[in-house]
Parts: C-alpha cells; sequence; structure tokens
C-alpha cells in the first residue's frame, strides 16, 4: 500500500515538473514567424543615412529591438558590439531598432556604448510586420536570403547568437 | 541478506535522489521575482480577466511603461500615463489621481520587458502608495506584455 502511493506520489511529482519545465521565454518563436522572409523595411538611421533591410540581402543579419530603458537589451548590446568587430569581415550585419519614445536618449546611448552598427527609431507599424514588439528584447537572426532563422525573445546569451551566426556564416552568399 | 540490504539502501538513495530532482526542477520552473517586488502588492493576469469580466465595479487601469509599447498593444480601457521610470511619467500620474479619493483600486501595468528588469511599475506603485493610495495592485506580468497577455488570447487594444 505504501508502495503504490509513494509511486502514485512520484508520478504527480514528474508529471507536473514536465508540465511547468517549458523552454525558456528567451529560446521560444512562433513556427510560422520562421523561415519566412524579413518584411523589408526602409527607415532612416541616426547619422541620417538610409537603412534598408533588403540592402543586406547576402549578409547575415542579426535584428535586434531594443530600447534604452531595458536593462537586458543594455546586457546584449556590448556582445553585439564585439560580435559586429569579430564577423563584420565574414559578411555579418547588426541592425538596431530603438523602440524608445525618445530619440534624444537614444543618441545619448549610442555615443556613450559606441556602437558601431547601424541604429534606427522603429515604429508601431514596423513592430506590427514583425508580429509586435510588445516586451524587449526581441531579437531576430536572418541568414543571406533574407529568411528569418531564429528569434529570441528576452536576454539570450551570446554563446546562443554565435552559435547561429557561424553555422549561417559557413552557407555561401546567394550571388 | 546483505544483498537485500544493500538493495534497500540503493532504493533509498535513488528515492531521494529522484525527489531532489524533481524539486530542483520545479525551483527553477518558478519565475524569477523582483527583489525589490515584495512590498508590492500583485495579481495575476486571470485574476484581473476575472474582475474585468466579473459584474461590479472596476478598478482604474493605468499603463506606466512605454508609448511605443502601448500603441501596439494594451488593455482595453486602460490609460497610458508615460513611462513611470521618467519624471514626466510620475508627474503625469500623480496628476492624474490628484482629485481621486484614496481608497479607489487602481491596478499598475506595464510588461515592458521581464517582471525583474521593469523599471516603471516600482516607481509607480511607490508614488500611489506616499500619496497614500490603499488600493493599489501591479498586475505581474512575468515575461512580458505580448508573451503574458496578448499570446494568451485576452482582449487587446491598439492606437492612443
Amino acid at each position: 500500500m505504501k508502495r503504490t502511493i509513494f509511486i502514485l506520489v512520484v508520478a504527480a511529482l514528474l508529471v507536473a515538473w514536465l508540465v511547468l519545465r517549458r523552454p525558456p521565454a528567451a529560446h521560444r518563436g512562433g513556427v510560422g514567424e520562421l523561415l519566412r522572409p524579413a518584411p523589408d523595411f526602409s527607415l532612416t538611421d541616426l547619422s541620417g543615412a538610409k537603412l534598408i533591410l533588403s540592402g543586406y540581402r547576402g549578409k547575415v543579419v542579426l535584428l535586434d529591438f531594443w530600447a534604452t530603458w531595458c536593462d537586458p537589451c543594455k546586457t546584449e548590446i556590448p556582445h553585439f558590439i564585439e560580435m559586429q568587430n569579430r564577423y563584420g569581415r565574414q559578411g555579418f550585419q547588426v541592425i538596431g531598432i530603438s523602440m524608445d519614445d525618445d530619440e534624444k536618449l537614444v543618441r545619448e546611448f549610442q555615443q556613450q556604448f559606441k556602437m558601431n552598427y547601424p541604429v534606427a527609431m522603429g515604429n508601431a507599424d514596423l513592430a506590427g510586420q514583425y508580429g509586435g514588439i510588445l516586451g524587449l528584447p526581441i531579437t531576430f537572426v536572418l541568414d543571406r536570403q533574407g529568411r528569418i532563422t531564429a528569434r529570441h525573445i528576452g536576454a539570450t546569451d551570446a554563446s546562443v547568437f554565435e552559435a547561429e551566426i557561424r553555422k549561417l556564416l559557413e552557407t555561401p552568399s546567394p550571388d | 541478506m546483505v544483498a537485500e540490504f544493500t538493495t534497500m539502501r540503493l532504493h533509498s538513495y535513488s528515492t531521494v535522489l529522484v525527489v531532489l530532482t524533481l524539486l530542483t526542477g520545479l525551483t527553477l520552473s518558478v519565475p524569477a521575482q523582483a527583489a525589490d517586488s515584495t512590498n508590492m502588492k500583485t495579481l495575476t493576469v486571470e485574476e484581473l480577466v476575472q474582475t474585468l469580466n466579473a459584474n461590479g465595479a472596476k478598478p482604474l487601469l493605468f499603463h506606466v511603461g512605454s508609448h511605443m509599447l502601448y500603441v501596439q498593444a494594451h488593455i482595453p480601457g486602460s490609460e497610458y500615463l508615460g513611462a513611470s521610470s521618467t519624471s514626466q511619467g510620475i508627474q503625469n500620474l500623480a496628476k492624474r489621481v490628484s482629485d481621486l479619493p484614496k481608497k479607489t483600486a487602481i491596478v499598475l501595468y506595464c510588461g515592458c520587458c521581464p517582471w525583474s528588469h521593469c523599471p516603471n511599475v516600482n516607481p509607480a506603485y511607490d508614488t500611489l502608495r506616499q500619496m497614500g493610495f490603499t488600493n493599489v495592485k501591479v498586475l505581474y506580468l512575468a515575461n512580458n506584455f505580448g508573451t503574458d497577455w496578448v499570446d494568451k488570447g485576452y482582449p487587446v487594444a491598439k492606437g492612443d
């Protein structure tokens, strides 16, 4: 009898454990989001230059939606700067889309952090095209064909991005 | 006899191991709470939905996060007051409630980022408490508004 109760308790705990151990938010991506062409956009970056996503076709792109008030975003940005330095010559490009309300804060932040990649102000329409940016950071990884291969919600370890980027960089450019 | 004793010991050890493993798994599955949120009264998404769907008085719902996120999606009927991490947002909040009775039921929410990193709900909550409001709660959004509200299919309004 005791043994039966013991087995039932263990089984109940196991079921609870399996139910509660869902994948962390940082690694979830809607299936419909993945391997579809990333919506193109044309913005003006903070330097005044045109920032057109399709202009980066042939490169592996890390598209980061972030904001100056977002602590996890601030944790990731130094890693993105480092990745841009390390893999830029191999055809890798980071693009930052700020979801701040105040452009002045973004300019100050960009200078302070010495961001070495283009940053533009986002908007609700663009966010909607990407399935809604309703929580930050959200980072998309695009292959050389401009397709979304990963969507990371929340702070993600740099090693995860690096592994994905290295794999994509091994694929030759379509041109 | 020795073999039986050894089997029993192994059985006990394995039982302890299984229970410890399961408890570890359960502990890791619980979302992290903000260290400074212990003084805040919170309510869950389910509790808020239940309140909004029930007959009777509804709490005032104040969005105290980023405008960019609010225009994309917010709880219908909620008012945007600006990010409470800014002095402007705090001023807006203080002005909005200045004429309200101190017992007014108020729910604050943001969902800009994971709960433990939200820069807005704490200042908003502290402001209202310091002003003497006694029935203030903060909506607990573990991950963000998208994951914890929109993706669960709860009603959403867009725009200003």
